[in-house]
């Protein structure tokens, strides 16, 4: 028999070998973007098919020769549960797909208001839970090595070493997971390798059984009829089932298909459109009704046909083999194979997800200095994460196979793993259905029921005294007879299994109702509540997971709004450049999502870019967790932001500033310009005359003395106008330069006037008539006296030159007002032109064409005066004549008093 | 199934039965549910006229396929109600 173990081994290996190749052409696929056939709600059904394990394989019919129809029950839960889709699993897929959900414990964290101590407890549960599962697959495949390995000896000890058989199964197991599961990360824990491999072994399963199914029916019973007649007549031939195991386990293996975590992987995590899951509700009963089809026959035909004590665990390969049908026995042997590394596979992969992202990387986090700075860092920790979570559940696993010893009925090891997961059913099904479900209520309810489970179920299983005394199943611990494991609270005489599934989820249940009645939950927690109560209302109609070329063209309209259009683009064109494609548009592989997220993430923040590139690519909503993220980031831009304009506004308000000073300057220059060009204007029309008229007494001869005379009075009076105006600009520059020196005194505004009429009156023409009002003109004031008699001075030599009415008329008056002390003369003479009025106060500005003697620099200088002197001078238009205003600030008139 | 005040109270016959069809969709685990708890009614193993293994598994497995029926034809006729909806949305 041992060259069939090594054909055996030899064909698992090319088989092993054969998946491996069909996973790896999956993963290219999925990598260019070919990943249509991958995701078929065929493959979506198929890959449910890690439901049922070596233990369904093999055990079904182990459990049918012992049990007659109970067996079934282990299927029809999940059936009920697929026909059910509309009530539970469309919600959990919609859930997470909404809530980018990675695993069970990350649902049950998430809802309880992202609590990781809840995401720690489940992950525990869970190992613990599933351990015994994975040494169950161990047990099946080493079994059915060890029937080809030739007949057990008297002792039972078969011709296969069954640990170091164990441990090479295990080994080679852990070896696929680490391959496949480990080769690259991605955000959705999806894994189109693994699925499709899956996939593949869920075919060779189920044809595996069928061909024995048919085997026996038609090849050794002789057809359908033949065959019933002989079940009814077999020890199986009356229905023998205990009810309350009948019903209980209906119920636990519904709660168990929907608990388990490589269930959850499948159903939820891995797919790709909820569309799949209408199709495979009633697809998977299919598969489901077939597999257990031909449990019983095999086992009637079993236990007819093999020597009395073989293990009818093992008909399904020993039947065929005792018929010298070797290939079929072979097959069917590939078929409980496909079954066990399909289950550790997902299972571990899917416990090693929850390890690594609730347990390893949160320690991981807290205790790096400076938490995640690259990307890649983390990356890379969680890869290793995970592969060490994967040895660490097979070896916990095998050390179990090895502590139970492999003795064991697998149906019985497979129903202890059931009940354990099933607790997370109330925490689950309560959260998603619940609002007033709270964390408190999860984890008091969850942490009851697992207690009770690993009492009443776990520790009993490695027998009685083996871990728990023999004295707690008689009297209780310490002699407290209601505790019991097997009867609680003095109720005897249940099933092992019932009083553990009962009492565990009836208390879970219990305590977690009453938990979450009466705590308070947190404002996250009750957000979360929310969404996934309502998921439907907030999460629109699914698309596929998978981004199209389509969802690129989106990604490139908002990469344009956020990097600029040329910026997009060459982004785009690079990308869709690496991976070989001929056009702007890359495949938005994760790589490149990955790689806009960073660019945009630049632009806009982190939480903000993922929520973006998530809501195009993903079809998820965005999380209230996204939206916190969001909400920082945006309020820091906004603080960010306003900085910024308050510097631009001091910025512009300097600019503004350096531009006003720039055009006073150029303005200054300008004045500078006109006043040198008047200035040697007004020099050279005296210097002309007084060059011309000394040429003519020097050269001409025969001048009369009158003619002389009159010459050199010309040269006279223009050297006068010429040291006037000398004097004056001399006056007006120093007074501009500020340099004048005031003399203050005390007087009279009154005898400052009556000094400056008398000085003009003694020059003037006598034409012009003064009129003075004396109203408020007695009032003492402290100034520069002879300057403010300049002004008015200048004021009155204008009048009498410009004035030209038929009788010049000058009306003098004073008038006080609150701050000021205003000194009005009106002339009667033309108004001065709009135009003119803005000019006459500059220097050398004459209004008009009026000729006269003087420069233009009288205003000007009565404004430089005026201004030292702390007041004013104004020309205020009249509708005839003029009137200039020369104000005085009161203080000086107040300060002589 | 409780719907919004803005639902319309009378639907056009096809939508009338298209919601009926849900109905029994999410109905159907709740009779798959009462038939395959049936067998808990039978007598078991030494007690009087026991129900035969051939029969039970005819029972079983009979359920089995007329719930696989009843799920595959409400599929598909939702399937078809839905192609035909999305087609009158999308004609103007």
């Amino acid at each position: 028999m041992t060259a069939t173990l090594n054909l055996l081994v030899g064909v698992s290996l090319i088989y092993v070998a054969f998946l491996f190749a069909v996973a790896f052409a999956a993963e290219r696929a999925a990598v260019r973007g070919r990943s249509g056939w991958l995701r078929t709600p065929l493959v979506y059904t198929l890959s449910l098919s890690i439901y049922c394990t070596a233990w369904t394989f093999y055990g079904a019919v182990g459990y049918a020769a012992r049990s007659g129809m109970e067996y079934v029950t282990i299927y029809l839960g999940p059936s009920l549960v697929m026909i059910g889709w509309w009530w539970v699993l469309r919600k959990l897929v919609r859930i997470g797909r909404s809530q980018r959900v990675t695993s069970v414990a990350d649902l049950i964290s998430a809802r309880y208001g992202k609590s990781n101590t809840l995401a720690i407890v489940v992950t525990i549960m869970a190992v613990v839970g599933v351990t015994p599962y994975i040494a169950l697959q161990l047990q099946s495949v080493t079994l059915a090595l060890s029937i080809f390995s030739g007949p057990a000896d008297v002792d039972g000890n078969a011709g296969l070493n069954m640990q170091s058989a164990g441990f090479w199964v295990a080994a080679g197991l852990a070896l696929f997971t680490v391959l496949f599961g480990t080769r690259n990360l991605n955000a959705n824990e999806r894994h189109d390798g693994v699925v499709i491999a899956i996939a593949v072994e869920a075919v060779v399963k189920l044809v595996a059984l069928i061909a024995v199914g048919v085997f026996v029916v038609w090849g050794i019973a002789g057809g359908i009829g033949p065959m019933m007649a002989q079940i009814d007549a077999s020890d199986l031939g009356t229905w023998q089932v205990d009810r309350s195991r009948w019903a209980a386990l209906t119920v636990l293996s519904a709660a168990a298909f929907l608990c388990l975590p490589r269930m959850f992987q499948v159903l939820v995590v891995e797919n790709d459109d909820e569309r799949h899951v209408q199709i495979a509700s009633w697809a998977f009963p299919v598969y489901l009704m077939l597999m257990s089809l031909f449990v019983v026959p095999i086992a009637v035909v079993g236990l007819d046909l093999l020597p009395a004590g073989s293990n009818p665990d093992l008909f399904v390969v020993s039947v065929p083999l005792a018929q010298g049908q070797t290939g079929l026995a072979v097959l069917s042997f590939l078929g409980g194979f496909s079954s066990a590394t399909s289950m550790v596979i997902v299972a571990t992969l899917a416990l090693s997800t929850m390890v690594s992202n609730h347990v390893v990387m949160p320690i991981y986090l807290s205790v790096k200095p400076g938490g995640a700075s690259k990307s890649g860092d983390v990356r890379n920790v969680i890869l290793r994460a995970r592969r060490l979570s994967i040895l660490l559940i097979i070896a916990l696993g095998y050390l179990y196979y090895v502590l139970s010893g492999g003795s064991g009925a697998l149906a019985a090891i497979g129903l202890i793993s059931f009940a354990g997961v099933a607790q997370f059913l109330p925490a689950m099904l309560g959260g998603i259905f619940w609002r007033g479900a709270t964390r408190v209520g999860a984890l008091s309810g969850l942490c009851l029921g697992f207690a009770i489970w690993v009492y009443a179920s776990l520790l009993p299983s490695f027998g009685q005294g083996a871990v728990l005394p023999a004295s707690f199943f008689e009297v209780g611990p310490w002699g407290i007879g209601w505790l019991r494991p097997y009867a609680f609270f003095g109720i005897e005489g249940m099933d092992p299994t019932v009083h553990a599934v009962f009492w565990s989820l009836l208390l879970n249940t219990s305590v977690f109702v009453v938990g979450s009645l009466l705590s308070f939950p947190k404002p996250l927690e009750r957000l979360q509540g929310a969404q996934f109560v309502n998921v439907f209302d907030h999460s629109g109609q699914a698309r596929g997971w998978h981004a199209s070329v389509a969802a690129s063209e989106d990604l490139m309209i908002m990469a344009q709004r956020i990097l600029g259009a040329a910026e997009a683009q060459a982004l785009f064109r690079a990308a869709a450049l690496e991976q070989g494609m001929t056009g702007h548009l890359p495949e938005p592989n994760p790589a490149f999502l990955e790689r806009l997220e960073r660019e945009l993430s630049a632009s806009v923040g982190t939480a903000t870019a993922h929520a973006m590139v998530s809501q195009m690519v993903g079809a998820a909503s965005v999380s209230v967790e996204d939206l916190l993220a969001v909400a920082d980031e945006s309020a820091q831009m906004l603080e960010y932001s306003s900085q910024l304009e308050a510097k631009s506004t001091e910025l512009s308000r300097t600019a503004g500033q350096l531009r006003e000073a720039n055009d006073k300057l150029t303005q200054l220059s300008v004045q500078k310009d006109a006043f040198l060009g008047q200035i040697s204007h007004e020099l050279r029309t005296p210097m002309t005359s007084i060059r011309a008229f000394s040429e003519i007494l020097r050269d001409a001869e025969g001048l009369s003395v009158a003619e002389k005379t009159k010459y050199a009075s010309i040269i006279h009076v223009e050297a006068i106008r010429l040291t006037r105006l000398l004097d004056d600009l001399l006056d007006l520059s120093v007074m501009e330069n500020g340099q004048v020196s005031l003399n203050s005194a005390t007087g009279r505004l009154e005898a400052v006037l009556d000094h400056a009429l008398i000085t003009t009156q003694a020059s003037g023409d006598g034409r012009l008539r003064i009129v003075r009002h004396k109203t408020a003109a007695d009032t003492a004031l402290t100034t520069d006296m002879d300057r403010l008699g300049q002004v008015f001075i200048n004021l009155i030599t204008n009048a009498q030159k410009y004035c030209r009415a038929e009788a010049p008329q000058l009306e003098i008056s004073v008038r006080a007002e609150p701050h000021t002390l205003a000194v009005e003369f009106r002339d009667n003479g033309t108004p001065i032109p709009d135009a003119a009025r803005a000019l006459i106060f500059e220097k050398f500005a004459r209004a008009a064409e009026v000729e006269g003697s003087g420069a233009g620099l009288g205003l000007a200088i009565c404004r430089e005066i005026m201004a030292r002197l702390g007041g004013d001078i104004s020309h205020v238009p009249q509708a005839s004549g003029n009137l200039f205003v020369v104000k005085l600030p009161r203080e000086a008139a107040l300060a002589a008093q | 199934m409780a719907r919004g005040p803005s639902s319309p109270v009378f639907l056009e016959r096809r939508s009338y039965r298209r919601r009926r069809m849900q109905d029994a969709q999410r109905l159907l685990p709740v009779l798959g549910l009462v038939l395959w708890m049936v067998p808990v009614l039978w007598p078991s193993g030494d007690e009087a006229a026991p129900v035969r293994m051939s029969d039970a598994i005819y029972y079983v497995f009979g359920v089995w396929c007329v719930l696989i029926g009843l799920s595959a034809w409400l599929w598909r006729g939702l399937q078809r109600g839905e192609d035909a909806l999305s087609e009158a949305a999308r004609d103007p």
